[in-house]
């Protein structure tokens, strides 16, 4: 079985790659581009909002780059959760960037679109039919949840990539997808092993973060064999370790061991990691154990109101040494000054007390000097949580504490004006799992002859 | 021996699992004081649980990694990333309890 050499330049479509490490991956000839475009990491907001997190002129640097190196080559170039987060509305941008590179280089291929956003109505009909299962420690799946989501999405697996290369596409872009699905569907369809397909999958996604020094933002290449798998990055300033590749099974899992995905599980426990040379690493013994039914991810967001926040400091002894009793007298004397008729939430970020770990924070005394402190408002309405930030930070610049000799003002705002409308803001909503015997039905393709 | 973690790792961390798990990773510097820790169970549950002040029933693993080094314990994130009150929503700054833990080896 001939070695597949797998190119990954960038953990994120849009988080740039040195050109230099990108033509050494190019010049090896690899059989496949990957690259995967997104992640929950930045929060619901994006998901729930239809904006990408990437910057469309980043993502455009990237995408010619690979685009020209696809077409050169004649060789496959897949893009796992375009625009950030895969529902339609960022798989349209994507989209729409890659035909004006169509354009602009004049580059001619077939391209696959895959949609992972789900009808409502089907997904009611899903949770009625027991499909739908609670997920670790996230919430139970309710109809109202699906009804007030703005977008659902569900992780691809290889199955409709797989599709999508079997009907002749050179170019996938893919809407929600398990990240290492777009490096491991390939290998997967010409044969290759799946457990070493995927788990090689989940280290290219992060792109040289596996190498050490480690970088989202530089190319590292994976070379599938029939019984092992090898990573080494591009860039010669960086060198894999079988520590540096090990350690990063580690990053953002729950558990090193064992990685669950569509359809079944990765079982690491028995993989070894051998040094090939002082900066390749050889990997074996990786598993896929499959589940029963084959099951998806959803994820889904909703809107939870509009936020006005307003930044300030203080620098008083005497204030900083009641803050917390300050600050929960001032809940209620905002209610009071308020008088609203409508709900709002209003909270305190205590720079310097416990702003960064909240309820997790094990100090209960501040010994900074100054505190900084964000009046963090959210309410049914701009214009409510405006009203309810405006009372609560003008309380505050005035509130008369015992003991108090600073008497001009108890706030010191680094802005004016000193509120910042943030606008509407978003929480999950849904984060479960679906099963599904078929989960290719799940996912629907649209195939296009881009031409340049 | 008194030890403190910050002594014999090279990596204390905290991230997001998904948006409703923070994951905490340690990866010491060599491999006889992994040795030694996991032996003695230095880093469990109720270790997790009490440097954090949650509920042991919230410390969903602890495990030991010995290809990276690595001890590895998972809990339920205070709250879903990005939910009202968040304080980190990409939880790459909850590790600090971790740093200055100083155990009897």
């Amino acid at each position: 079985m001939k070695e597949l050499k797998i190119l990954s330049p960038s953990g994120i479509v849009g988080y740039g790659f040195p050109e230099a490490s990108f033509l050494a991956g190019v010049a090896q000839k690899p059989d496949l581009i990957a690259c995967d475009g997104g992640s929950t990491d930045p929060g619901p907001y994006y998901l729930g909002s239809g904006i990408p997190f990437t910057n469309a002129t980043a993502v455009k640097r990237d995408m010619t780059l690979m685009l020209k190196a696809a077409c050169e080559l004649n060789i496959p170039l897949v893009i796992g959760t375009a625009g950030g987060c895969g529902a339609d509305v960022h798989v349209a941008r994507e989209v729409e960037i890659i035909r004006q590179i169509a354009k602009e280089e004049k580059l001619s291929f077939k391209m696959a679109v895959i949609s992972s956003e789900f009808d409502k109505d089907m997904l009611i009909q899903q949770l009625h039919n027991g499909k739908i299962e609670k997920l670790g420690p996230a919430p139970e799946v309710t109809e109202k949840d699906i009804l007030d989501s703005t977008h659902i999405v569900a992780q691809m697996g290889i199955e409709p990539i797989i599709e999508a290369l079997d009907a002749g596409a050179q170019v996938v872009i893919c809407g929600r997808c398990y990240d290492p699905a777009a490096f491991a569907a390939p290998a997967i369809r010409l044969g290759y092993d799946k457990a070493l397909a995927l788990h090689l999958g989940k280290i290219l996604e992060c792109a040289a973060i596996c190498a050490t020094p480690g970088s989202a933002s530089d190319c590292i290449m994976g070379y599938l064999g029939e019984d092992y798998f090898c990573v080494e990055p591009l860039n010669p300033d960086r060198k894999c370790t079988p520590t540096s590749v090990s350690a990063h099974t580690l990053y953002e899992k729950t558990n090193p061991y064992i990685l669950p995905g569509p359809g079944g599980h990765l079982d690491l426990s028995e993989c070894v990691f051998t040094a090939d040379s002082d900066r390749r690493v050889r990997v074996t013994g990786s598993k896929f154990v499959p589940e029963a039914v084959p099951s998806v991810k959803l994820e889904g967001a909703k809107v939870a109101g509009f936020r006005t926040i307003s930044i300030c400091g203080n620098r008083d002894p005497i204030f900083i040494s009641q803050i917390d009793d300050i600050l929960e007298n001032l809940k209620k004397r905002t209610a009071d000054n308020l008088s609203a008729d409508f709900n709002y939430n209003l909270d305190f970020i205590v720079y310097g007390k416990n702003g960064v770990m909240g309820q997790l924070e094990p100090n209960s005394q501040v010994s900074s000097h100054e505190i900084g402190i964000v009046i963090d408002v959210v309410a049914d309405t701009q214009e409510h949580s405006a009203a309810a930030c405006s009372v609560a930070r003008s309380t505050l610049l005035h509130y008369g504490y015992p003991g108090r000799i600073a008497t001009a003002g108890n706030l010191a705002f680094p802005f004016s004006p000193s509120d910042i409308k943030v606008g509407e803001i978003y929480v999950f909503s849904v984060y479960a799992l679906l099963r599904s015997e078929n989960p290719l039905e799940l996912f629907k393709t649209g195939y296009e002859e881009v031409e340049g | 021996m008194k030890v403190c973690l910050k002594d014999i790792a090279n990596v204390i961390r905290s991230k997001n699992a998904g948006p409703f798990e923070l994951t905490l990773d340690v990866l010491l510097k060599d491999q006889e004081m992994f040795e030694k820790l996991r032996k003695a169970d230095v880093i469990n549950k109720k270790v997790i649980a009490g440097l954090y002040q949650i509920p042991e029933s919230d410390v969903i693993s602890i495990v030991y990694f010995p290809n990276a080094k690595a001890i590895k314990a998972t809990i339920v994130r205070p709250l879903p990333s990005g939910a009202l009150g968040e304080r980190d929503v990409y939880g790459a700054q909850q590790h600090a309890p971790l740093v200055n833990f100083t155990f009897e080896i």
